[in-house]
């Protein structure tokens, strides 16, 4: 099975949803017109990153009946697509989460579970933390989605490989830094690694969304990424710019992959399991 | 090893990109630069051209009577080569009523009132222009605090604060700014003779290094030592970096209520754009 997959690399108005969801809406008609089956937008798509004390005036809570969400479903029909947003649940806590929206509903969302709170980073003083990893199921077979500092953890991407993720869909605002001699930053070559090293390891595909643009000085470097499960880039955006990255994907990979590859059939995840518990149960590592 | 060297193309991109964004979505198409002649300003120019057009650059050539001549060649130099607008105000007639009234008058004191007084005739000709002011100052001065508070220092945007003086240097050659500017010692030219590196005590080749490490690397003063900088060396930059951060943040407000600028009340300048 082959479908097309596009990454929507785009930028954003900072704390402006209904500019945000024009936007989307424009990427859906040429990713529509171009055949693609599944868009991919970044991070926080409908709002801005470095939210800060817009985040409450932002937030959504992810359904039929709101507004921006309807025009969405609307949309989408014919295309499934993955929406960066503010979720604000019943109990009025804020997460960055994405959804994925297929045939006029919302599959699933998953709120980001690891919220970077160091160097330039804030989210943890504003967002909630996640607290689920979950492969789901669909048209395209079960896949995964996870947010920027979520898979520069080595643990989701592998939480999600075990549940069944043939696919992951990583979004990210990721702002560019470590300017060196090479002819990208130090975030992106980080990055462009790690999501090669995943497709690897996990025999899997991994498609990468990474926003472009400014917010303040700031920049976000693009560069979004397509790997098939032998490792190999199958397509990339351009750096810092905005763009609709367009691949094709051969679903047959898996199979050609994992039977010269078993990895996957080898995997121990008893042992993996029993070991945790070993070194959770351990007082004197201090873990959490 | 401490290398300095950066991607010239990458830098480049990112900084006319972002000159770009910040004017456009603080509602603006036009940029003013205040143009010594200096390396810093000419390049600040130039990726002000690239992001803006050239037509919609107006360079401030701001001579005081004691100005090098050279200063205001190499402006020219940069004006033709880029082919943005120009105009030359001299603040001879506004600093020397200042000056006469203080006739004992330091140095530095001299130095800050034509530094403010540049930095009054920049923000009027934004006004007449309808353009941000784009500042100059990289991220040695910065750091080190090499700078007039109010006066050179203030700016609308500021491209090339995260850049060593080297790295402008590096980038300034990249883009093909004449060697002549690159090359010639870095100056205020606030009075005759003076030279950045003759003022602070050390060379920009020296300091970057040596910050490099203890910014960008985050290394302790003693790693310095060790890695081979003079301990005396280390301690007077380490001092001077402290001693002037009040020039790199606003002024403090006391907090009173439960939200107050500054502390709880958060926002991007890009807010809503």
């Amino acid at each position: 099975m082959r479908l097309t997959l596009a990454l929507a690399q785009i930028n954003t108005h900072l704390g402006d949803v209904h500019a945000n969801l024009e936007i989307h809406l424009e990427y859906i008609r040429q990713a529509r017109a171009a055949g693609v089956d599944l868009l991919l937008f970044p991070e926080l798509s409908l709002t801005g990153y470095v939210l800060q004390d817009l985040t409450p005036a932002v937030a959504r809570r992810p359904s039929s009946d709101e507004p921006v969400f309807r025009r969405l479903l609307e949309a989408a029909k014919g295309l499934d697509m993955v929406v960066g947003f503010v979720d604000e649940d019943a109990r009025h806590r804020f997460y960055i989460a994405a959804a994925y929206i297929s045939r006029g509903q919302i599959l699933h969302v998953h709120h980001k579970v690891y919220l970077p709170t160091y160097g330039l980073f804030d989210e943890g003083r504003f967002f909630a933390w996640g607290d689920a990893v979950r492969a789901f199921d669909t048209r395209f077979g079960r896949l995964g989605v996870l947010i920027c500092e979520d898979f520069w953890h080595a643990s989701p991407p592998h939480l999600l490989w075990l549940d069944g993720a043939d696919m992951m869909l990583f979004t990210s605002a990721s702002p560019g830094r470590g300017l060196g001699t090479e002819a990208q930053l130090e975030s992106a070559r980080w990055v462009e690694h790690i999501n090669r090293a995943y497709a690897s390891l996990y025999t899997t595909f991994v498609a990468h969304a990474n926003r472009s643009g400014f917010e303040d000085g700031l920049n976000f470097w693009g560069g979004s990424t397509i790997y098939d499960p032998n490792g190999e880039l199958l397509a990339k955006g351009p750096y810092h710019e905005e763009a609709l990255v367009i691949g094709e994907i051969d679903l047959n990979q898996l199979h050609r992959t994992r039977a010269r590859l078993p990895l996957l059939r080898d995997e121990r995840t008893a042992l993996t399991l029993r070991e945790l518990t070993r070194i959770l149960n351990d007082s004197n590592r201090g873990h959490r | 090893m401490i290398d300095l060297s950066i991607n010239t193309d990458l830098a480049r991109k990112i900084l006319v990109g972002f000159i770009r964004s910040e004017t456009t979505r603080a509602g603006f198409s036009r940029a003013v630069i205040p143009l010594s002649g200096g390396v810093d300003s000419s390049l600040s120019c130039y990726l002000a051209v690239e992001a803006l057009g050239a037509d919609n650059i107006l360079a401030v050539r701001l001579p005081y009577k004691s100005s090098s001549p050279d200063s205001l060649e190499h402006a020219q130099a940069v004006i033709d080569l880029l082919g943005v607008q120009a105009v030359t105000i001299s603040i001879t007639e506004i600093v020397e009523p200042i000056l006469e009234h203080f006739t004992d008058a330091s140095q530095i004191r001299r130095g800050n009132i034509m530094a403010r007084a540049r930095m009054i005739v920049v923000y009027d000709q934004s006004e007449v222009f309808g353009g941000l002011v784009v500042g100059t100052g990289n991220k040695t001065e910065i750091l080190l605090g090499y700078t007039t508070l109010y006066g050179d220092s203030a700016c609308a945007l500021n491209p090339l604060g995260d850049l060593y003086k080297t790295q402008v240097r590096q980038l300034a050659r990249a883009v093909g700014l004449p060697e002549e500017i690159i090359q010639k010692p870095p100056t205020a030219d606030l009075w005759a003779g003076q030279t950045d590196e003759g003022e602070l005590g050390f060379t920009y080749a020296e300091v970057d290094r040596l910050l490099y490490l203890l910014v960008d690397q985050r290394y302790t003063p003693e790693d310095c030592t060790q890695a081979g900088f003079a301990e005396d060396f280390v301690s007077k930059v380490v001092d001077r970096v402290r001693r002037n951060h009040f020039k790199r943040v606003l002024p403090p407000i006391a907090k009173l209520s439960n939200r107050t600028i500054g502390y709880d009340f958060l926002y991007l300048r890009d807010w809503g754009t």
